[in-house]
């Protein structure tokens, strides 16, 4: 099995158990370095895909809580390098597929054939990357193809039908639905629209669609969970860690367990 | 930097620069440029292509346009020769008078030029990013003149700096969001501004106000501002006798050196772009990002900027508001490739002393950001005597009101002697 097969075999899973995949994300190395891998172990023993955030200086697709988390990993001396090293002292002892969620310049830095090398290492299977549209992708996509990485498309409620059909096409591992438009952590709720929405990526997609952005909530999973494969969560579960609370019971609890 | 580019390459490149050919198709100037946007904004981002696509160069919104640059922003602009400044430097010193335009510098003719746009095209808003303010300030008044609403983002720390623009803006019926995120400077700026887009990409039209981001505003703030060097070309042959040897202009993101310097590509002229020295050459001490960057994809575009080895974007500083800035627009990034543009720096405390040295001498109180490029021509007068120099004075000094009076002036003596 390809690596980015992996992704999709661990949503289907969860889609023959009757629930709604769950996609939990975190900033790498916040809020405390130190817990990065006891915390990531403990969200990989209940999601089923993790969405591992690696820090930008730029973060220009999020909102307030993904900026301070950002920030203050940085502050810490967080980098891709040292997640890796961080991933590679854990190997094998992380349950579920890891998605690394960057913006591009940390990745060019890196260079492109080290961090596929690195990344099917470490057990990352596939990359989100917010700054880079279709167009721009083919250098990443051939190197990530080499060792059977996947990237993920995103589309969002502004993508015209045309431009959906070819997103769902490239995207591997899962097609990334953002459920509005906006960044993340808007707190103004999941639009009145969104099952149409997300029927229309799921009949075009051949593979399962995940939603995310603005999911913070039992019914929030729910309510995309009749209409998705998967819920993505992000700034509310970096609240959850940030407060120091354990994050197993708010993640089941969005499972309604 | 010719490393970055093949053998070869380099003068294929600078040849169809000169021809008009770039950016390409795909929004590229060699390797730089591109478009690296969030997916929320790439349905944006066609929609504004095909709007420039169909409006810069229709023949109704030209007219629009060059009305407007006549009877509204003053065009054009005097080209002033300078007497005193030309003695004491040995040199044949001419000033584009970019200062003297509507709301005091080079930023009003892209504002103008992209409210017009936006009008055309729909936008139910404005928004739009600044750090010296002179760019908030004419979207502003450019909002105010096409009649639309504006939304103006700032760093904190600039709208301290520049406190007089802030206030500018306000009466010109613009909403001034102060921007507590990231630098607080105009990288803060300009991601707020994108974060507010994502939001509304069909009803905002964001103003961008440099020659920076991502494919098409390289291109379009280019277009909207050629007008400086078209200008300043005809001039030099009619009151200077002929082009210059050299031509100077201050770099931020680039906007208005890439207007005095566009049209003058193929002719035998020197171009020299002035970024800001700061206060040393250490890793955010300044914001010489072509002189001491790397290639790198900053707010949409792969250009060169100042990164650590990470590739984690580094904060700049600079006195002037409108140079502190960590990327600079891809064209620049080409030109300096293929050699055609010289990038250098003047620190902080040369552009201060040319300041003064401008306001005693030829009675110009020039903005500091201008100031820079005063300062490199001063000791490049030095070291080649006799040369007519072309300055491109991008705008007034008023608005640094706040940051000069922390320095008590040294040279008002020059003045009475
Ligand atoms: C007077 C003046 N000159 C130059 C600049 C730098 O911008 P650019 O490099 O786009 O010309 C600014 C920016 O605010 C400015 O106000």
């Amino acid at each position: 099995m390809q690596a980015h097969e992996r992704i999709t075999a661990a949503i289907d899973a969860a889609t023959q158990s009757g629930r709604p995949a769950l996609v939990p994300f975190i900033t790498a190395g916040y809020p405390k370095p130190d817990d990065f891998i006891r915390t990531l172990k403990a969200i990989a023993a209940v999601g089923d895909v993790v969405e591992l955030g690696i820090p930008f200086s730029d973060p220009m697709a999020d909102g307030m809580t993904i900026q301070r988390s950002s920030f203050e990993a940085l502050q810490q001396g967080v980098s891709l390098k040292w997640i890796f090293e961080q991933l590679d002292s854990a190997s094998g002892e992380i349950d579920a597929p890891l998605v690394m969620m960057s913006y591009l310049n940390p990745l060019l830095a890196f260079g492109y054939d080290k961090l596929a090398d690195r990344a099917l290492a470490a057990g990352v299977c596939g990359f989100i990357v917010p700054d880079l549209p279709l167009e721009e992708s083919a250098d990443l996509r051939a190197a990530l193809e080499v060792n059977g990485l996947g990237l993920v498309q995103l589309v969002t409620p502004a993508t015209p039908e045309r431009r959906l059909q070819t997103l769902c096409e490239a995207s591997r591992g899962f097609v990334y639905a953002v459920t509005i438009t906006g960044i993340t952590g808007g707190a103004a709720g999941l639009p009145a629209d969104l099952a149409d929405y997300l029927d229309k990526v799921a009949r075009l997609s051949s593979l399962p669609v995940c939603a995310g952005f603005g999911i913070r909530a039992r019914e929030d999973v729910a309510a995309v969970g009749r209409h998705a494969a998967g819920a993505v969560v992000g700034s509310a579960l970096v609240e959850v860690l940030e407060r120091g609370d354990d994050p197993q019971p708010y993640l089941r609890s969005l499972l309604g367990q | 930097m010719s490393a970055l580019l093949q053998a070869g390459e380099a003068s294929a490149l600078l040849d169809a620069a000169i021809r008009g050919e770039l950016p390409d198709e795909r929004g590229r100037f060699g390797p730089f440029g591109g478009r690296y946007v969030p997916e929320t904004l790439v349905p944006a981002f066609e929609r504004l292509e095909d709007g420039v696509r169909e409006h810069l160069h229709d023949a109704a919104f030209q007219a629009e346009f060059q009305k407007e640059l006549r009877e509204w922003v003053g065009r054009p602009t005097a080209l002033t020769y300078a007497p005193r400044l030309s003695e004491s430097w040995g040199a044949d010193v001419w000033l584009k008078r970019e200062d003297l335009a509507h709301t005091g510098a080079h930023k009003i003719n892209n504002a103008i030029g992209q409210a017009i746009l936006a009008k055309r095209l729909g936008a139910r808003r404005v928004i739009a990013e600044t750090g010296a303010g002179q760019h908030g300030v004419a979207s502003a008044a450019a909002c105010a003149r096409v009649g639309l609403p504006c939304s103006v983002y700032m760093g904190a720390v600039d709208m301290e700096r520049q406190s007089p623009n802030v206030d500018r803006m306000r009466r010109l019926g613009a909403e001034v969001v102060a921007v507590e995120s990231g630098d607080k400077t105009l990288r803060a700026a300009i991601d707020e501004a994108l974060r507010t887009w994502v939001t509304d990409p069909e009803g905002i039209y964001y103003l961008l106000g440099s020659a920076v981001g991502a494919h098409p505003y390289p291109y379009l703030v280019r277009e909207l501002q050629l007008v400086i060097g078209q200008e300043a070309r005809q001039q030099m042959i009619d009151l200077a006798g002929g082009l210059p040897d050299v031509a100077f202009a201050c770099v931020g993101g680039g906007s208005n050196a890439i207007g005095l310097f566009y049209p003058l590509l193929g002719d035998d002229i020197e171009l020299i772009g002035v970024e800001a020295g700061g206060t040393g050459s250490g890793l955010g001490q300044n914001a010489a990002t072509l002189a001491t960057g790397t290639p790198g994809v900053l707010q949409g575009s792969y250009t060169i900027i100042l990164q650590d080895d990470d590739g984690q974007v580094q904060e700049t500083h600079s006195i002037s508001a409108g140079l502190d800035y960590s990327g600079v627009g891809p064209e620049h990034a080409l030109l300096q490739a293929t050699g055609r543009v010289h990038y250098i720096s003047a620190s902080d405390d040369e552009a201060l002393e040319a300041l003064e040295e401008l306001c005693a001498s030829e009675g110009i109180l020039t903005a500091l950001e201008t100031s820079h490029a005063f300062a490199a021509a001063k000791k490049y007068a030095g070291e080649h005597p006799g040369r007519r120099i072309l300055i491109g004075n991008s705008g007034r000094g008023d608005k640094d009101m706040p940051t000069l009076t922390r320095y008590p002036a040294r040279t008002r003596s020059h003045a009475g002697a």
